[in-house]
C-alpha cells in the first residue's frame, strides 16, 4: 500500500439470522488510502479482518446498482463514496434502510423485484406491427421526454430514502414507478391504460407525501419523485374524468 | 430448515434520524398554522353573521396581544409553507420544456416565489382600494 | 401475485390538499399579515378596513362570498391532508378515527363556513 496511508474506524451493522436475534453494531480498524472507497473497506474487511461479514457489490463504477448501503444514515452506492470524505471520524456503514436485513448488510428485495414485474416494465405497442412496416422511428424530443427515466439501475437507494414505504412496504414505491413512467411517456408504447389500475389502486402514487429524497439520492438523476407526482396528476385525471372517457384505468 | 429470518428494523423516530426529513416534519407542521388560521377566519366569519356588535367583539380580541403573537407565527411558518411549497414544485409538476430544454428546478421555484409575491401585492392592493 | 386491487379514494383529498397548498401559498402569508397584523396594530391600512360596513358588504357580494368560502373551506382542507399524513407519519395509524377527525373536521368547518355565508345573504 501507498505510504500516505492511514487508519480509519468503520462501523458495520452486523446481523447473522442463525446467531443474531437482532441487528448490532460493530467497529473495525481499517487503513485506507486516499482513493479508496467505502467499498473497497468493506472488501478490506472480509478479506483481512472477518470473512463472515456478507455484502453484495459486483462492478465498482456505479453502474451495476448492487453496493447500496446506509453510509453514516444516508443511501449511497458505496463504490462512489469514499474513506477520505469521513476522515478521521468514523463511518458508520448499515444495511438499506426500510428493507428487511437477510443478512449484514444484505437486504431482501423480493418485495422490489415483485413490483418491478407488477408494472409491466416492457414496450406495450400501440398498434400491431409488421416486420414489413420496419422499425420504430423517435424524434430526439421523443427521447428525450423517456430518457431521464430509463437510467435507472435498480439500486434501491430511493426506496432506503423513502419513508413511506418504510411505514407502509405495500406502495409501490419510486423507483418502480420511474419505470412505470418511462415506459407510459414512450411514444411507442400504449400500455398507459392497462397500467393505470396499479398507478391509482390503493398501493399506488398517492402513498406519497412529496418528501423528495428520493430524487436527492438517486445515482442517475433519475428524479423518480418527479415520476411519482406526474402519476398522481394521470391518476387524480383519471379519476374524475373516468365517467367521461368511454376507456383506460380499472373500475 | 430454512435459515432464514429476515429482520425487519423499527421506524421509531425515522423522521429525527436525518436533516432532511426534519426540515419534512417542520414544512408538513405549518399545516397546524393554515388550520389554525382558518380557524380563527371561520370564527370571524360567523361574528359578522351574528351583527355588528358581534362582528366589533371579534375585531376588537384580535388585538390581543396573544393573537398578534400568533399571527406574526402563523406569518413565519406560512411564509414558510410558500417557500417550500415551490421548493418542492420542480418534483411536483410534469416537466416544462422551453426551447426543446427542460426549465431549471431554480426557475421554477423563482417564477413559483415571484408569481406568489405578485398575487400578495395584488392582494394588498385590493384591499386598500376597497377600503378606501 | 395479480390481486384484484382497489381503487384508492385519493384523489379528492389530493386535489383538495393542493388547491389549498396552493391558495395558501400564493396567498397565505398576506392574509395573515393584513387580518391578523396590519389591521389589529393599525399599520399600513385605513383604520376602517375591516369595518363591519366593509367586511358585510364584502361577504354579501358574490365575488367575496366566493372568496372567503375558498380561503377557509381550502385552507382548511389543505391542512386536513397534511395533519391526516403527518400522523401516519409519526405512527399514529388511527386509521379510520385519524381519517373521520381530519377530514371530518375540514368537512365540519366547509358547512360552517357556507351556513355562516347563506345567513349573511346577498
Amino acid at each position: 500500500m501507498a505510504e500516505n496511508q492511514r487508519t480509519i474506524e468503520i462501523e458495520v451493522l452486523r446481523y447473522h439470522p442463525e446467531k443474531d436475534k437482532a441487528p448490532y453494531q460493530q467497529v473495525f480498524q481499517v487503513p485506507f488510502t486516499d482513493d479508496m472507497s467505502v467499498l473497497q473497506g468493506v472488501q478490506y474487511i472480509k478479506d483481512y479482518l472477518d470473512g463472515s461479514l456478507s455484502f453484495r457489490w459486483s462492478c465498482r463504477m456505479a453502474i451495476c446498482g448492487s453496493c447500496g448501503m446506509m453510509i453514516n444514515g444516508k443511501p449511497s452506492l458505496s463504490c462512489e463514496t469514499f474513506l477520505r470524505d469521513y476522515y478521521p471520524a468514523r463511518v458508520r456503514v448499515e444495511a438499506l434502510a426500510h428493507f428487511p436485513i437477510e443478512r449484514d448488510l444484505v437486504i431482501n428485495m423480493e418485495g422490489f423485484i415483485e413490483k418491478l414485474e407488477s408494472i409491466q416494465p416492457y414496450i406495450i405497442p400501440r398498434e400491431a406491427r409488421t416486420l414489413a412496416q420496419g422499425e420504430y422511428l423517435q424524434t430526439p424530443e421523443q427521447l428525450n421526454v423517456y430518457e431521464q427515466f430509463s437510467s435507472c439501475i435498480n439500486c434501491m437507494l430511493c426506496y432506503a430514502a423513502c419513508p413511506q414505504f418504510g411505514l407502509n412496504p405495500a406502495f409501490i414505491g419510486p423507483g418502480a414507478m420511474a419505470l412505470l413512467h418511462r415506459y407510459n411517456v414512450d411514444s411507442r408504447d400504449g400500455g398507459k391504460a392497462e397500467r393505470m389500475e396499479l398507478v391509482a389502486s390503493e398501493e399506488g402514487v398517492f402513498h406519497c407525501t412529496a418528501v423528495g429524497y428520493c430524487s436527492e439520492v438517486c445515482p442517475k438523476h433519475v428524479d423518480p419523485a418527479n415520476a411519482v407526482n406526474q402519476n398522481k396528476t394521470n391518476a387524480a385525471a383519471d379519476y374524475f374524468l373516468r365517467f367521461l372517457a368511454p376507456k383506460g384505468g380499472a373500475k | 430448515m430454512n435459515k432464514r429470518r429476515p429482520y425487519v428494523r423499527s421506524m421509531d423516530g425515522w423522521w429525527r434520524k436525518n436533516p432532511f426529513f426534519v426540515e419534512y416534519m417542520i414544512h408538513e407542521g405549518t399545516a397546524l398554522f393554515v388550520a389554525a388560521y382558518a380557524g380563527i377566519l371561520l370564527n370571524g366569519l360567523l361574528h359578522l353573521s351574528r351583527g355588528e356588535a358581534a362582528w366589533n367583539a371579534w375585531l376588537d380580541g384580535l388585538k390581543n396581544p396573544w393573537y398578534v403573537a400568533f399571527h406574526m407565527l402563523a406569518l413565519v411558518a406560512i411564509g414558510y409553507h410558500t417557500y417550500t411549497w415551490f421548493k418542492i414544485m420542480p418534483r411536483t409538476m410534469p416537466p416544462v420544456i422551453v426551447g426543446g430544454k427542460r426549465l431549471a428546478d431554480g426557475a421554477i421555484t423563482g417564477g413559483g416565489l415571484a408569481v406568489a409575491a405578485a398575487a400578495s401585492l395584488a392582494l394588498l392592493a385590493a384591499v386598500w382600494g376597497m377600503a378606501r | 401475485m395479480k390481486a384484484i386491487r382497489k381503487r384508492s379514494n385519493a384523489p379528492i383529498f389530493w386535489a383538495l390538499f393542493g388547491a389549498g397548498g396552493m391558495l395558501s401559498a400564493l396567498l397565505g402569508p398576506m392574509l395573515v399579515f393584513i387580518t391578523g397584523i396590519a389591521v389589529p396594530l393599525g399599520l399600513l391600512l385605513p383604520a376602517d378596513t375591516m369595518s363591519y360596513a366593509n367586511m358585510l358588504a364584502f361577504s354579501q357580494n358574490l365575488i367575496g362570498k366566493g372568496f372567503i368560502f375558498a380561503v377557509i373551506a381550502l385552507f382548511l382542507w389543505h391542512a386536513a391532508h397534511r395533519i391526516f399524513h403527518s400522523l401516519h407519519d409519526i405512527g399514529i395509524h388511527a386509521g379510520t378515527a385519524a381519517k373521520l377527525i381530519c377530514y371530518g373536521g375540514a368537512m365540519l368547518g366547509t358547512l360552517i363556513a357556507a351556513y355562516a355565508l347563506l345567513a349573511i345573504g346577498f
